[in-house]
């Protein structure tokens, strides 16, 4: 793992609470450090991004080190196991130059140039809370722009009644996409339109103040902070208006364990486990899982008449 | 009963063999380099190390049989209580570290969860067999009945491997290695008892 050889950064290191108030100071030390450490240029591509405002949706809990948010990732193109996406996706995903093509039911579909978006953008910074569908969670400060300020330009027609999204397919860039053969590759996923067009569903394009790293979805990721992670597709490039519900790779697996909304709910079990509680990285006790993740005052009314229990 | 001391140093190496798993987590763990999920990984290595200490431990008879190696069955015993300590060792991190002694809520995932189900049912029937693996047990039950208890691992290992297939979420390429060794040696013993069966 390339950030060992840097035995002196501890989490605790990274994000005391009290620093983090003085996060430019703390995001130099760190982009240095990760250069020390030998990361390949493209994790820190180019330099820290430009922050316009922040928002804090996490309370005062503390945000997950830099370090575990980026060697602790489910990224199955690049491995099962939770190390390999940080061993490997720096090395092979190549991130420039990198499109999204919007296309589908909508007045003017178009191509994103991740460049021209970033430059184009008041980055938003989003410390929010993120939970796994395996019972773990982090809060992690993302940096981006709200999806629905992206999705409007395209002008969504009224017979856009859900978003497609979908990941690279590339498998000299994502190995297992050419090995894992059980998986229809490439990743997917969707929403709901009014889900998609709800303020707290974000495209990240960066992390702790930098561009996102290859293993955590670069250069482009959805954050959607009342689901389970897994709805967050990663390295995307395609999104598509659709009349009907998109497929989406995890729901076509194994329908009875992940629902097409798989909102956070502590109250519906996964099949093979308890959602009651969660692990958050870093502590040693489980911690109380909340329901939408601890947004329901905000997303509880897209729900409003729907059986949560049937529809997870 | 005295060895000779070529054995008994054969003994300490296999033990020490045996334990180099442990000691292995034991120094990553003081090392710090455990992981963002640290309980996570211990709990997973153990059971890895369960589950290989099982298909050892029931190698030995196939193997010693198809090599006609006898002193194998010297060390039969000895793998056996250390695919136990292994699986111990799992059930408690799971207990201690994964659920904190939360002992409602594991009483729940036993029921609920079918891949606890299977772990714990696995676990709680290698309990005999760790308790009665003294030679003075042996002595106690008699040859014959010892040995029927004994063929309770024939449920066990399986137990184990659908533990874990159960638990993967949908790779299951590698538990369903482990299955289809733990099938072949139950096959040769399957075989073989047939074939005596068919000879008596």
């Amino acid at each position: 793992m390339l950030l060992r050889q840097s035995p002196d950064i501890r989490p605790s290191e990274i994000t005391p609470q009290s620093d983090y108030l003085n996060r430019r100071q703390i995001l130099a030390g760190m982009a240095s450090a990760l250069l020390a450490a030998g990361l390949p240029a493209e994790a820190a591509l180019a330099g820290p991004l430009a922050v316009a405002r922040s928002s804090q949706l996490a309370g005062d809990e503390k945000p997950t080190s830099l370090k575990d948010i980026t060697h602790y990732n489910n990224f199955y193109e690049y491995g099962l196991d939770k190390d390999q996406p940080a061993q490997s996706a720096p090395g092979l995903l190549k991130l420039r130059p990198w499109t999204v093509k919007v296309s589908g039911e909508c007045a003017r579909p178009g191509i994103i140039d991740i460049d021209e978006l970033i430059k184009a953008s008041a980055l938003e910074e989003r410390v929010c809370r993120h939970r796994c569908v395996e019972a773990w969670s982090m809060v992690i400060p993302w940096l981006g722009v709200p999806l629905a300020q992206v999705l409007a330009r395209f002008e969504p027609s009224s017979k856009a009644k859900f978003v497609a999204f979908e990941t690279l397919l590339d498998p000299r860039q994502m190995p297992e996409q050419r090995s894992s053969l059980i998986y229809p590759w490439p990743y997917s996923e969707g929403l709901r339109i009014d889900e998609a067009m709800h303020p707290l569903a974000f495209l990240a394009l960066g992390l702790y103040g930098e561009p996102l790293p290859a293993q955590n979805g670069a250069p482009i990721r959805l954050v959607v902070p009342w689901k389970y992670g897994f709805k967050g597709i990663k390295s995307i490039v395609g999104i598509r208006f659709v009349e009907k519900q998109p497929p989406t790779l995890w729901n076509a697996l194994a329908p009875n364990e992940y629902g097409f909304y798989s909102n956070v709910n502590p109250t519906v079990d996964h099949p093979r486990w308890s959602q009651a509680k969660e692990r958050r990285i870093g502590e040693f006790l489980r911690r109380p899982t909340l329901m939408f993740n601890g947004y329901g005052d905000q997303v509880a009314g897209l729900y409003s008449g729907m059986d949560l229990a049937r529809d997870f | 009963m005295a060895r000779p001391a070529s054995s008994r140093r054969l003994r300490v190496g296999a033990h020490l063999l045996c334990a180099l798993p442990l000691a292995w987590l034991a120094a990553r763990g003081l090392a710090d380099d455990l992981g963002a999920n640290p309980i996570e990984a211990v709990i997973r290595f153990l059971g890895d190390w369960a589950l290989r200490g099982l298909v050892v431990a029931l190698a030995v008879t196939p193997l010693r049989r198809l090599t006609g190696w006898s002193r194998l069955a010297q060390y039969r015993r000895m793998l056996g209580l250390w695919a136990f300590t292994y699986a111990a060792l799992h059930m408690a991190s799971y207990v201690g570290l994964d659920q904190f002694f939360d002992w409602n809520n594991i009483g729940i995932e036993i029921l609920k969860h079918k891949f606890i189900t299977a772990g714990m049912t696995a676990f709680v029937l290698l309990l005999p067999l760790a308790a009665t693996s003294t030679a003075g047990m042996m002595r106690r039950l008699g040859g014959q009945r010892w040995r029927r208890l004994h063929q309770l691992v024939y449920a066990v290992a399986p137990l184990a491997a659908v533990h874990y297939i159960w638990m993967v979420k949908a790779d299951i390429r590698q538990p369903l290695v482990y299955a289809f060794i733990l099938l072949v040696l139950l096959a040769f013993r399957a075989f073989w008892a047939m074939r005596r069966s068919a000879i008596a």
